[in-house]
């Protein structure tokens, strides 16, 4: 499966047309899931680009994205598949009012795919092109729920007692996201690849906002850069994300503002911090030049 | 290869980090897949196998630096730098002016393969390492190389450079500000570049596994509070915020999801329109769980100060999850300091009230169990209510005066509960002047709490 992508400088090349600029670790990774074909981890603070890590892969393969939004209360018939009861219910007020009917026909037909609902797991599972399956947000399962996932994330296959086995015909990428709010479980972790995603160093975030933020000059993008740094190292409640830097930068390029200096930054704080203690704490900070 | 990782994956469980067979086979398969001379691929490679944890990555970096350093050491290290040590002690002053402005550019610039190459000329010309030395972690070698090095006046030297430059007509404090941090960064990221070549040297001189074995530090779960160094509480802080929020979420979710509620006739019979009456899937009403509420009572001596702050910031940062936190501390005396933490949004800030305001001392100033605990439960004792889970946090180490366990007796009688935290390993209960056993048969739970990790598995009992 490795010669899909080549090689680890292929991925990264990849990446970039597709308008994600990763890291070593980032492309090695990805490489790696591809190569070894196990599910990626991706875990770091909200607005590190770990979603759209994996609608980039997609795109960059010409993979369809499926999705799985996971939430608290998630259970196997919103995850894996359903029994569709009313389209069943019909059916057998159907087979008993047309008289006549065989009983065991009936029943036969009631758990066949007809009445089956592919939920984003086993749609994952059984597509025959290619796929990128997404698990955002895994950390908001209950531990009990994640035991769901184990099947299909180890031997990419799912078990449906009427039905039998439903084993994957091509091996989805899978991407699972956590933002940490819990541990989760050894099983879980032990089946992927990890991989944490912190704010990006100055050199890539500068490369970043040059690239999704059309019309900025070099200069800016720069300054941008380095005035996200510098607020990162303040100990806030929210730092800035990349998706508020991006903001910041095209905010910056409406306002045909091409020099950041100290008034200009204060003016646009706001949309780089949203708590209002972040934004005090921002301001006194950068008003007295740092030097505390 | 497979020697080396094997060895790799033991000095890492030896760390606490709990690798299986699988990850290690993971690895191994891995390995096959990357070109072994592209150090960062095979860096990342065995990071994303083996390190499931964000918090274990600074410990996998120091033994892959210890590890896998060998190879590289002997390919790009052994070569030059030697030559120039031969022409260093030539002409020393030469030398040392060049390393001089060698540092500078580095500095300005910035550029990381400028900083890992003056890492290295630096090491083999200051850092005296020398053949007949005992085993050491290196940090005299980053000590003496630094000094040598003075790259605090380098910092100066570029700090008054920049401001003469900016001096002009548009002078901008905040590019300044901006110049000045990362010139302090490049300047830690030096510190780091000659740290790691001092271990690349002295694991070619003593062989990885000794090394390892010195370099073994707890990972930041498992470090005493008690005993924590500055850079060690430095790291704790860090951890606190995630442990915060994951106990909070936790926390919650269990309140939300503990029993299900009373059967909801109204929406069941609504929701059984959708399959023709037939009430496939009942519906029940959330539950109201009551929050409970907690008092700490901490001793904020000397002794056990260290662990009475991260226990009182913990449980402050959850608040949310309680209808209601107080907060007394003592010594000998005892006083409130619910207040002190409401305005203030960090734990520095509220530390250094509570220092500053509290009164804390009411006679000589060393811990005194029985009489704070008495005077507490004279002071606040009508408060505590059947819903006060009351979290006492202390050595129980009581200078020899009288434990007057009747104090605590009597907070347990009168609240839900009563637990105390004990920062002492539990060997060391009873031992000298520590009265542990007299206050423990009146404790709903006493706990052991040497670490973050045990502090957050508490916290998750209380519950």
């Amino acid at each position: 499966m490795g010669e899909r992508f080549g090689d680890i400088g292929a991925v990264r090349a990849a990446l970039a047309a597709a308008g994600y600029l990763a890291d070593d670790a980032i492309a090695t990774t990805v490489y790696l899931a591809e190569a070894l074909a196990k599910p990626v981890l991706v875990e770091g603070p909200a607005g590190t680009g770990k979603t759209e890590l994996a609608k980039s892969v997609a795109a960059m393969t010409g993979a369809r994205l499926i999705r799985l939004q996971c939430y608290e209360g998630l259970d196997e018939s919103r995850a894996l598949y359903e029994w569709d009861y009313r389209k069943q219910l019909l059916h057998i007020q159907a087979g008993t009012t047309a008289a006549g009917g065989d009983g065991d026909d009936v029943e036969d037909e009631l758990f066949s795919e007809r009445f089956l609902l592919s939920r984003p797991l086993l749609e994952a599972i059984r597509s025959p092109d290619a796929v990128v399956l997404l698990v955002d947000e895994v950390d908001r399962l209950e531990a009990e729920t994640e035991a769901l996932l184990l099947e299909v994330l180890s031997d990419y296959q799912v078990s449906i007692p009427e039905l039998g086995t439903v084993v994957a015909t091509r091996i989805p990428l899978v991407f699972l996201t956590s933002n940490n709010t819990r541990e989760l479980s050894e099983a879980l972790k032990r089946r992927c690849l990890f991989l944490p995603l912190d704010y990006p160093d100055l050199e890539r975030e500068r490369a970043i906002v040059m690239a999704k933020v059309p019309g900025i000059t070099e200069r800016l993008a720069e300054q941008v850069a380095r005035v996200v740094r510098s607020l990162r190292a303040l100990d806030l409640h929210k730092p800035p994300s990349v998706s508020e830097t991006l903001d910041w930068a095209r905010t910056l390029v409406l306002l045909s503002i091409d020099h950041v200096d100290l008034d200009r930054a204060r003016d646009t704080l706001p949309l780089l911090l949203k708590h209002r203690a972040d934004l005090a704490k921002a301001t006194k900070s950068l008003s007295a030049g740092g030097i505390d | 290869m497979l020697a080396a990782l094997a060895g790799f994956v033991d000095e890492l469980r030896a760390l606490g980090m709990a690798v299986s067979l699988s990850e290690h086979l993971d690895a191994a398969e891995a390995l096959t897949h990357v070109p072994l001379d592209d150090r960062d691929a095979f860096k990342a490679a065995l990071a994303t196998t083996l390190v499931k944890q964000a918090g274990h990555r600074s410990a996998f970096d120091t033994v892959f630096d210890v590890w896998f350093s060998l190879g590289l050491a002997e390919a790009v290290g052994d070569g030059s730098p030697d030559d120039e040590a031969g022409a260093g002690s030539g002409n020393s002053d030469a030398g040392g002016d060049d390393l001089a402005r060698r540092l500078d550019e580095a500095l300005a610039s910035g550029d990381p393969a400028a900083l890992a190459e003056l890492a290295r000329t630096a090491v083999t010309r200051h850092a005296g390492l020398r053949a007949d030395r005992r085993l050491g972690t290196g940090s005299f070698e980053l000590y003496q190389t630094l000094r040598q090095l003075d790259l605090d006046g380098a910092l100066a030297r570029l700090a008054r450079a920049s401001f003469g430059e900016d001096d002009g007509d548009d002078f901008d404090p905040l590019a300044a500000r901006l110049a000045r941090e990362e010139r302090g960064e490049r300047a830690t990221r030096l510190r780091s570049e000659i740290e790691s070549e001092i271990r690349r040297r002295l694991v070619a001189e003593q062989g990885a596994l000794a090394m390892a074995q010195v370099l073994r530090r707890p990972l930041p779960a498992d470090i005493e509070l008690v005993h924590a160094s500055r850079d060690e509480l430095a790291e704790l802080r860090r951890c606190l915020a995630p442990l915060a929020r994951a106990l909070a979420a936790r926390l919650a979710r269990r309140r939300r999801h503990r029993r299900r509620g009373r059967l909801d006739v109204r929406a069941t019979v609504r929701h059984s329109l959708s399959s023709g009456g037939v009430p496939v899937e009942p519906r029940f009403r959330r539950p109201q769980v009551a929050k409970p509420e907690i008092w700490v009572v901490a001793d904020v001596s000397g002794s056990v100060a260290a662990f009475a702050r991260f226990t009182l910031a913990l449980v402050h940062a959850i608040s949310g999850q309680f209808s209601a936190v107080r907060s007394f501390v003592f010594v000998d005396g005892v006083d409130e300091v619910s207040c002190l933490f409401e305005g203030a949004d960090d734990l520095d800030t509220a530390v250094r009230r509570i220092n500053a305001e509290a009164e804390v001392v009411a006679g000589e100033g060393h811990s005194d169990y029985g009489a704070a605990l008495g005077a507490f439960w004279v002071r606040y004792g009508t408060d505590v209510g059947p819903r006060t889970t009351v979290l006492v946090l202390g050595d129980a180490r009581s200078n020899y005066h009288p434990a007057e366990p009747w104090a605590v007796a009597e907070l347990a009688r009168a609240a839900r509960h009563v637990y105390w935290l004990n920062p002492e390993p539990r060997a060391y209960w009873d031992s000298g002047d520590s009265v542990m056993g007299e206050y423990a048969p009146h404790c709903d739970g006493v706990f052991e709490c040497r670490n973050l990790r045990q502090l957050g598995r508490f916290v998750e009992v209380l519950t």
